[in-house]
């Protein structure tokens, strides 16, 4: 993926680290692009990363996830 | 460009939260309160309160919400939150103030405070966070777990006949008329957490729009609690728990009830306040009676004696000469024969706590008082022994002991009931405290029955007179 396709399509951004790996996120995604990761991050979970393609800003992720600063979506 | 994130109306670091994870909650993985905070947070910031919000949290998960949120604070006692909301908002009526609560909290201790809240129709909003359990105690049974659910205290289910049916909070407080809007939502899937976001906010707008009384039942989840998953736990949130506490508006007057809610508070005025309590009064008096040291006293006996109207009366006198008082009484249940102590602060500054650990003055009217609170006299203070009652006294080092029969003495003045009046003649004259006519006049001033104001009298004079002869 180049800068000018990131510039213009809507994602999302996990803070592995602030991510509890509650999974709620992957369930409410229509698209189906976050998964879980099979590393553990500093905190011992298992935390949940952007597949990085097709996401639509829809924000459903943000309102499901239950920390404060884990996901930020960007939609241009 | 859009960017939804962290809404800033939450700390940029959670510095009051202990432990290493500053910018993450204290919440178990899964778990609601994050949704509902960050809605909370969210709608703050949209509506531009956050500056004005007064944040009250409860006890239980939530009990920590001043780790989170940027804005006022104030922690209430368990179920009280609505009742702390009730005088924030009555004292500031430009503050935001939320009274955010879990089902124990509201539920159970607090349902008489939320009732009255709802019933008097403060003009506050009241987030109830319903997971049907306690999560923070280790998951016990609460008010609103459903039949059938399996707690900590519910091992086979809870039993409708046993335990009671689940309380449908919501529907309660819109049978009352001062309710402006009760809602239930979820937080389950997408559409329960939108909607649940909507009347989030409406609920702080009718506050900000002086609509009175908003409640807001949100169905959360305990993944812990529930052991379950988080996508578990939302699906039986969505599947179980909306048919037993179905979401929908129970009750909503908003329109009704714009910008004219019926309370014109007026606004909270220090000055009013402190010419109600007469504070400042002692300040203002240009006469003072001069106090050779600071007491810091301790009464003690048993109940009945006196004990306790003694440091009353030894504070109004100190009162009446312009200085500081304090009196604070501590004893059992009994009304008659337990144990009874008082604390008497009296100053020429300003008092900042009514106990007194280190008495410089201890007056004792029985054996185990003085035994109990002796050794906690400070060097150079005195102590005042009734010796018709306490038998066996001491010496203490480097304090002054002043043995006087204060029944007895009494008892020939005519009743042994005036003996805290012997003792308070053997105070004033032990510690030179105030002019004897003064103490007289305060005492025929201050005793009720005019009748027995002579024999008051004459027991505070002897009183003085043994110390004096003692002396």
């Amino acid at each position: 993926m180049n800068d000018s396709v990131q510039a213009t399509a809507p994602f999302i951004e996990i803070d592995a680290e602030l991510c509890k790996g509650c999974k709620l996120c992957i369930g409410v995604c229509p698209k189906g692009v976050i998964d879980i990761s099979e590393k553990l991050n500093g905190s011992s979970y298992h935390p949940a990363y952007y597949l990085g393609r097709d996401c639509t800003g829809c924000a459903l992720c943000f309102y499901a996830c239950p920390e404060p600063a884990a996901i930020k979506v960007v939609k241009p | 460009m859009k960017i939804t994130e962290k809404p800033v109306a939450f700390y940029p670091e959670f510095v009051r939260k202990s432990g290493p994870h500053k910018e993450t909650t204290h919440y178990c993985p899964g778990c609601g309160h994050g949704n509902i905070h960050k809605m909370i947070a969210e709608a703050m910031v949209d509506l531009g309160i956050n500056e004005r919000t007064v944040f009250i949290s409860p006890v239980g998960c939530s009990v920590f919400g001043y780790y989170y949120f940027d804005c006022g604070h104030m922690q209430a006692a368990h179920g009280r939150a609505p009742a702390v909301a009730t005088g924030i908002k009555r004292a500031n009526p430009e503050a935001i103030v939320i009274s955010y609560q879990g089902d124990g909290d509201l539920a159970a201790i607090g349902t008489a405070e939320t009732l009255h809240a709802a019933n008097r129709g403060e003009n506050i909003t009241v987030f109830f966070v319903n997971n049907a359990i306690y999560g923070m105690t280790g998951g016990q049974m609460a008010p609103t777990t459903m039949i059938g659910q399996k707690t900590a205290t519910t091992p086979r289910g809870r039993i409708e006949s046993v335990h009671g049916n689940p309380i449908r909070v919501a529907e309660i407080i819109a049978t009352l008329p001062a309710a402006t809007y009760v809602e239930r939502v979820a937080i389950g899937d997408s559409k329960h957490i939108m909607k649940a976001r909507k009347a989030i906010r409406k609920a702080l707008t009718n506050q900000v729009e002086n609509r009175g009384y908003s409640f807001v039942e949100i169905l959360s989840t305990c993944p812990t609690g529930w052991k379950m998953d988080g996508p578990d736990a939302r699906d039986w949130l969505v599947e179980e728990m909306t048919k037993v506490f179905p979401l929908g508006v129970f009750k909503d007057e908003s329109d009704h009830r714009e910008g004219a809610w019926h309370r014109q508070v007026e606004p909270f005025d220090p000055a009013k306040r402190d010419a109600y309590l007469g504070a400042g009064e002692a300040e203002a008096k240009a006469e003072k009676l001069p106090l050779p040291a600071e007491l810091h006293c301790k009464f003690a006996g048993f109940g009945g004696q006196g004990i306790l109207t003694l440091g009353l009366f030894l504070a109004q006198v100190g009162m009446r000469a312009g200085l500081h008082a304090s009196w604070i009484p501590s004893y059992g249940p009994e009304m008659r024969g337990g144990t009874a102590n008082c604390s008497v602060n009296l100053s020429e500054r300003r008092i900042g706590s009514p106990l007194v650990d280190k008495p410089n003055l201890l007056v004792v009217m029985n054996q185990p008082s003085l035994e109990a609170f002796a050794g906690d006299v400070v060097q150079g203070g005195t102590i005042i022994v009734d010796t018709s009652i306490v038998e066996k006294c001491p010496e203490y080092p480097g304090r002054r002991v002043v043995r006087i029969p204060a029944t007895g003495i009494a008892d020939e003045v005519g009743t042994p009931k005036v003996a805290n009046v012997v003792l308070l003649g053997a105070i004033c004259a032990a510690t030179g405290a105030f002019p004897q006519a003064f103490v007289e006049q305060s005492l025929r001033e201050t005793v009720k029955k005019k009748d027995l104001v002579d024999l008051n009298l004459a027991a505070l004079r002897r009183g003085y007179e043994h110390v004096g002869d003692a002396g």
